[in-house]
């Protein structure tokens, strides 16, 4: 393992961040601290961090529904978004977009999306402005196995091959959209064998190990960077809680098993590395400790700070809808 | 001031923002060879880089014009109106709202145009005027140009401007000759159309014609010939439907008492809905008449000539809208 330390305590650190912030904004949910839902992404924490640790704060990431862990894997303030959830004037969108919504174009965050498929021609069009701008900043996705059917998926893996565009389409398999398992709704094994018919590499990655990931990317980016074209990743992970908050409620059938879930559960990507640095003798009891209490105590700060936020004004109501202020409201 | 096609102001209107302005780029569906007109000898002059053929994946190259102009592009993209609703995800989730739902953080300066055949036989699948819809869905600016001038100058704000905008060429029109002034002939060297700023291209004092695009010419022609029979008519040209230049209209109807709109679009929830509601909103009590719509039918289109004629808005069907205004 030749990764330097620093960078193996911050994929731990983001990961805790990641997981810390769900567990408050599970806990708010419950209580009706904030309206609609939110789609935990408890137990995927490995794919995003591994990822982000391996880009450039100026390089892009996109998103999807399951929003909380990439902006925060690439150094998302956790105050913006738990305000942002909570629909507060001090959240990253002014309230404006809530918790699929997250974005922070100040750190290459071009937004989570809200509509399955949606973001990924966005972030292949960020590739697409950074080739012809001629910089070297590249771009990343992240999308589901359900995603992965989407025509908008396709497109752009196409259109970034042709064209050799600096991207990195990340799919995060958790098996499951919703509750229909891909593996009756995608027809070949694995959703990187996708990637021959865009003639990009496919790489399945064990998508529970941080380190994995980091070194997939690592490879995807440096290919990206040298002009050398997109490349599919394929995170194989899995979903601990249920599709969206909220959900479980109104389900009506069982989609997956106890004993699978639990199997899964065992393989949780923060004891799997929490373990090696122990192991490996690279981190102390005390330092792990110490990101655990610190990632707590930051996801309790964000918990109060978007408590105490205050909601958007009535007046904000028709703000942000243009960049010409000159607009009339019919 | 020289005399030249629609699209051949279009023309001049890509290639002096892009000598201006080097993140302008255009890219759609044989640009390169110029199929539809309006890139006519681009590539030769900007190259592959910046006039680019794309796949036939709107929902792709509509999301990835998007995304470069997320940041710091200022994509144009040639499409047809019928392909636009393959891209629709694009142009709804991402184009229009990603401005308000992230809380004003990033500005999207891409400009959409959207070629309208209509009228030539072209049958149901390439024969739509879309506009209206995109009306309804807001954060895009919609621009509906009716002469070569203003396809011109309302080009060009477009490509300026920093918020999507969907420029709709009506193809009834891109083989139209019009006046457009030398750049040297005005004042500041360019022609500029600003958003939001109706234009009046005949005064009158009966009757106020509100005309759309394709309409535009054809209210003129009606109002010529009203003349000659004694009827005086306004026509008013919005020249953008988003933003509206809602005064224009209330003042000429106030002057008239009367307002006829002629809209290329599908009768049922057409600009002339948006504007005759307005009007009855806000100018109820300067109307002498009842607002007459003359839009089109409401069917698909059919492929064959003797059908298709009876679909869309024509002078005569201006006229007589027109004279029973006037009672």
């Amino acid at each position: 393992m030749n990764i330097p330390k620093d960078k193996l305590m911050l994929m731990l650190e983001r990961m805790w961040l990641i997981r810390n912030f769900e567990l408050k904004v599970i806990e708010a949910h419950k209580t009706g601290e904030f309206a609609g839902g939110a789609h935990p992404y408890i137990g995927e924490e490995a794919v995003a961090v591994g990822a982000c640790i391996a880009m450039r704060d100026t390089d892009y990431i996109a998103g999807n529904h399951r929003s909380h862990g990439h902006p925060i894997a690439k150094g998302a303030s956790l105050n913006k978004a738990m305000a942002e959830i909570f629909g507060r004037r001090d959240g990253y969108c002014k309230g404006k977009g809530g918790s699929m919504h997250l974005a922070d174009f100040s750190v290459g965050i071009l937004g989570e999306s809200g509509i399955v498929g949606s973001s990924v021609p966005i972030a292949t069009g960020a590739a697409l402005a950074s080739k012809l701008q001629k910089k070297d900043f590249v771009s990343a996705v992240f999308f589901g196995d359900g995603a992965s059917n989407q025509g908008a998926c396709h497109e752009s893996m196409n259109l970034a091959s042709v064209w050799k565009l600096p991207v990195i389409f990340i799919c995060e398999n958790n098996q499951y959209a919703v509750t229909t398992s891909y593996k009756s709704t995608v027809a070949v094994e694995h959703v990187s064998d996708r990637a021959s018919a865009y003639n990009m590499p496919g790489v399945l990655v064990d998508g529970q190990d941080c380190i994995a990931m980091y070194e997939a990317m690592t490879e995807a980016v440096r290919r990206a960077r040298a002009g050398e074209g997109p490349t599919l990743l394929e995170g194989l992970t899995y979903r601990f809680e249920e599709h969206s908050l909220g959900l479980g409620k109104i389900r009506r059938s069982e989609y997956r098993t106890e004993d699978e879930i639990n199997s899964w559960r065992k393989r949780d990507p923060i004891v799997i590395h929490e373990d090696r640095l122990l192991k490996s003798e690279i981190a102390s009891q005390a330092e792990v400790q110490h990101v655990r209490d610190h990632t707590e105590k930051l996801s309790m700060e964000a918990l109060e700070f978007a408590r105490k936020s205050p909601w958007p004004e009535v007046s904000e109501l028709f703000e942000d809808m243009w960049a010409d202020k000159t607009m009339p409201i019919p | 001031m020289p005399e030249m096609m629609v699209m051949q102001a279009l023309n001049q209107a890509i290639a002096e923002e892009m000598r201006r302005d080097p993140k302008v780029f255009l890219m759609g569906e044989d640009v390169r060879a110029s199929v539809y007109g309006a890139s006519a000898n681009l590539s030769r002059e900007f190259g592959p880089d910046r006039i680019i053929d794309t796949p036939l994946s709107e929902n792709g190259f509509f999301g990835a014009a998007i995304g470069a102009s997320a940041v710091g592009m200022r994509p144009i993209v040639e499409t047809l109106t019928s392909f636009m609703w393959v891209g629709m995800d694009q142009l709804v989730s991402q184009a229009a709202k990603m401005r308000y739902m992230f809380g004003g953080q990033v500005n999207l300066p891409v400009v959409f145009r959207a070629v309208m055949y209509y009228g030539g036989g072209s049958a149901a699948h390439h024969s739509d005027r879309s506009y209206p819809l995109f009306m309804n869905i807001g954060g895009l600016k919609v621009i509906v140009p009716g002469t070569a001038r203003d396809a011109k100058g309302l080009l060009k704000t477009a490509i300026r401007d920093n918020d999507p905008v969907i420029c709709f060429e009506d193809g009834t029109l891109l083989g139209q000759r019009g006046f457009v002034p030398d750049n040297s002939e005005l004042p500041g060297g360019e022609l500029l159309v600003p958003f939001g700023k109706a234009a009046i291209h005949r005064q009158g004092t009966d009757c106020t014609v509100v005309a759309i695009a394709g309409c535009v010419g054809l209210a003129i022609q009606a109002a010529d010939e009203l003349q000659k029979e004694g009827i005086s008519v306004e026509v008013v040209d919005p020249r953008t439907l988003v933003p509206l230049d809602k005064t224009s209209i209330l003042e000429s109807v106030a002057k008239t008492g009367r307002c006829v709109i002629a809209d290329p679009a599908a009768k049922v929830c057409s600009a002339a809905s948006e504007i005759a509601s307005i009007v009855a909103e806000e100018a109820f009590w300067s109307l002498q008449a009842p607002i007459m719509k003359v839009a089109s039918e409401q069917v698909h289109i059919p492929f064959s000539q003797a059908l298709e004629k009876h679909v869309y808005p024509t002078k005569e069907k201006i006229m007589a809208a027109v004279k029973k205004t006037m009672g």
